[in-house]
């Protein structure tokens, strides 16, 4: 008898066991709230890129929630630390994803991360969209992989072409990271583009993520005598960069991308990087009412003035938004659809439509670094 | 012809920072034959005690060699502290133990102080503060001599002189090979043992304090996994030397940097860091002891 109730309390202790879980996870799909995961580099060599992209969406989000959120309910962003290392970035996103339950996911900016995280979100089938990696292969992932950001098949050959024809130069020599993605492509349309347009490329030189002395590679490039120097690097290694390239006496202007854009670019290079030039994703003085507004909210909030970063950041999460409000049906494939129909959407960084590729058509911004800030130069399309 | 002038010259302002933290390594071995691989991280403290120390006496506003030797001080005060008490608490409770449980602590101190660090400072690099202006001196042709580099050199080789003399012109470096000769006739002597190995890790990590203050202004960039690398590389030039051997550590750095440049200057710089561990497996089949080092048949 005794055993008899024993082992009923056990298995009632199961039942309720069971049905707690049921429970929980009707609660997880079935919620008042829309849970749209992030991860980044909040931490890392990278981490302005990850904190910066993150006020960013905060700032969207929070803006969509003080107004009642989508169909009546709020979103709950849940973001997740990758400190900027590929591996970490496949790790968190799939705990967003099978963990979490997110209907979507934001990030990341470095291509080689985005690239680790890609294929889990499309074999999952979770809609993704990068805010700011530019390397082609991150969308070619497959058909839930989005960005809103141009790619570097076109930013490689409008620094190629500013360079050219509005700075003059004929001889660049290049100095590329090895073990990034983002680094790789970039050199490689660059390069293809200014050769066509007539330039010579006198050498490229390689280094690793995580150098600190390339006082080598810009010795053997002093000697070549070139006219500038194209650093396809993020903002770490930039700054160290052109430190030693003065150091040397290279007078050579610096050319750059995207991966430039960070206020510890001024603090780690110095003097040193006072007139190099670099492509971005928008600029502050844009006249672009969109990019003005974004601006005054953002200083509102956080009392600095935004890199491109966030406002990349600002723009993914708001496109995102625009697609939960147009499905009829919270489910990632509606959602995906309503991503890639995206048109002529007024972004902080310009007039965003997702194309077939699921690429946004964006112009670039030319900056120059002028006293530890940025000033506009133009903006440039290959059209 | 100048850009192979250039290259020595780069090669060794390198050299001469291995050199430095290899002398760390090299006296450690030469008393307790134990690897201190924590070495490094004492290294990466001495780094961001100037950081912080900047701070508060804005030694960055006022640069100049009064605020360089201030920073040397205090990194050279912080290490010393970090080296003690290391030593103190992690390897002497083991003096007895056999070699590999200390090796293995001093591993789990070098992990500990690693990510220790990423948790209290953060893993985002940092701005080195600038005490120190580099300038322009001497130009031939396309060849910069700069102020750092005369700096780095100046200094590294002061540092190394001031060590030889405490070494083998004082008491306490005769008291010091003493116990390195044999720790329980030194004893017998009426040395403090422990007073001395102590003394070791005090002189060591000074010389790391010295560095850390050189690098951060050669290479401004500091993060908490910042010796990891430099403090394998000091380790390898200090077996390339001969461990234990004082001017084989010298000798062993500066050949670690001016091969390192070398390799990046006329192969790849794929091949800088295999350099380095290549070079360390070639020592050892070829010279076990190293350049400098005394070969000694171990009996069973």
């Amino acid at each position: 008898m005794k055993k008899f109730i024993f082992g009923s309390l056990i298995l009632s202790f199961f039942n309720f066991g069971m049905i707690g879980c049921t429970g929980n996870s009707d609660k997880a799909s079935n919620d008042s709230e829309i849970r749209i995961g992030q991860f980044g580099s909040l931490t890392g060599a990278e981490a302005t890129f990850g904190q910066s992209t993150d006020k960013g969406i905060r700032l969207a989000i929070d803006a969509v929630n003080a107004a009642g959120g989508v169909k009546g309910k709020k979103i709950k962003l849940i973001t997740e630390d990758n400190q900027g290392k590929p591996d970490e970035a496949a790790a968190v996103v799939k705990k967003l994803i099978t963990q979490d339950n997110v209907l979507a996911l934001l990030g990341e900016v470095a291509s080689n991360r985005s690239l680790a995280a890609a294929p889990i979100a499309q074999q999952f089938r979770i809609p993704m969209i990068s805010p700011s990696s530019t390397n082609p292969k991150v969308t070619e992932i497959g058909n839930y992989i989005f960005r809103v950001c141009f790619i570097d098949p076109f930013q490689g050959p409008v620094m190629a072409k500013f360079a050219f024809e509005d700075l003059k130069v004929k001889k660049v020599a290049i100095l590329k990271d090895l073990k990034s993605d983002y680094s790789l492509g970039l050199t490689e349309f660059f390069e293809k583009k200014f050769k066509e347009l007539g330039g010579e490329i006198t050498s490229i030189q390689n280094f690793q993520t995580g150098d600190t002395d390339f006082k080598a590679q810009l010795t053997a490039i002093r000697s070549e005598k070139p006219d500038a120097i194209f650093i396809p690097a993020y903002y770490t290694e930039v700054g160290l960069i052109a430190r030693q390239a003065r150091q040397l006496g290279i007078k050579a202007t610096l050319l750059g991308g995207d991966g430039w854009d960070s206020p510890k670019l001024f603090e780690i290079g110095g003097e040193a990087i006072e007139g190099a030039y670099y492509s971005n994703h928008y600029s502050t003085e844009s006249p672009n009412p969109a990019t003005q507004e974004f601006i005054k909210k953002y200083k509102e909030k956080y009392s600095e003035t935004p890199d491109g970063m966030a406002a990349s950041g600002y723009d993914a999460a708001r496109v995102l938004v625009q697609a939960l409000e147009k499905v009829d049906e919270l489910t990632p494939d509606k959602v995906r659809e309503a991503i890639a129909e995206t048109k002529d959407f007024k972004g902080a960084t310009g007039t965003i439509t997702i194309d077939q590729n699921r690429n946004a058509d964006k112009e670039a911004f030319i900056v120059q670094v002028k006293d530890k800030g940025l000033k506009f130069i133009r903006t440039l399309s290959l059209k | 012809m100048e850009d192979f002038l250039q290259h020595v010259l780069n090669g060794l302002n390198l050299g001469a920072i291995y050199a430095l933290i290899a002398l760390g390594y090299t006296m450690v071995y030469g008393v307790l034959q134990l690897i201190n691989f924590a070495h490094a991280e004492v290294y990466m403290l001495g780094a961001f005690s100037i950081y912080y120390s900047n701070k508060w006496l804005h030694l960055s506003d006022h640069p100049g060699w009064t605020s360089f030797v201030i920073s040397i001080l205090i990194a050279v005060m912080v290490c010393s502290l970090v080296g003690l008490t290391i030593e103190r608490l992690a390897y002497r409770p083991l003096r007895g133990a056999p070699r590999l449980n200390v090796l293995i602590t001093a591993i789990g101190v070098s992990l500990f102080l690693q990510f220790s660090g990423q948790a209290v400072f953060g893993a985002d690099p940092k701005l080195f503060p600038q005490v120190l202006q580099d300038k322009d001196l001497i130009q031939f042709g396309q060849i910069q001599i700069r102020s750092f580099d005369l700096t780095i050199i100046g200094v590294s080789l002061a540092a190394m002189a001031l060590l030889h003399f405490l070494i083998h012109h004082t008491k306490m470096g005769m008291a010091i090979r003493a116990v390195r000769h044999s720790r329980s006739s030194a004893s017998l002597m009426g040395i403090n043992v422990d007073l001395m190995i102590s003394l070791v890790f005090v002189l060591g990590s000074s010389l790391a304090g010295v560095g850390a203050v050189l690098v951060g202004l050669k290479y401004p960039k500091i993060d908490p996994l910042m010796g990891m690398l430099i403090g394998l590389k000091a380790f390898v030039a200090a077996v390339l030397g001969g461990i234990g051997s004082l001017p084989g550590a010298v000798v062993g750095g500066l050949l670690m940097g001016l091969s390192e440049e070398m390799v990046v200057a006329y192969l790849s710089s794929t091949y800088r860091d295999a350099l380095a561990f290549g070079l360390l497996i070639v020592i050892l089949v070829f010279r076990p002891s190293g350049l400098f080092g005394k070969y000694e048949v171990e009996k069973v």
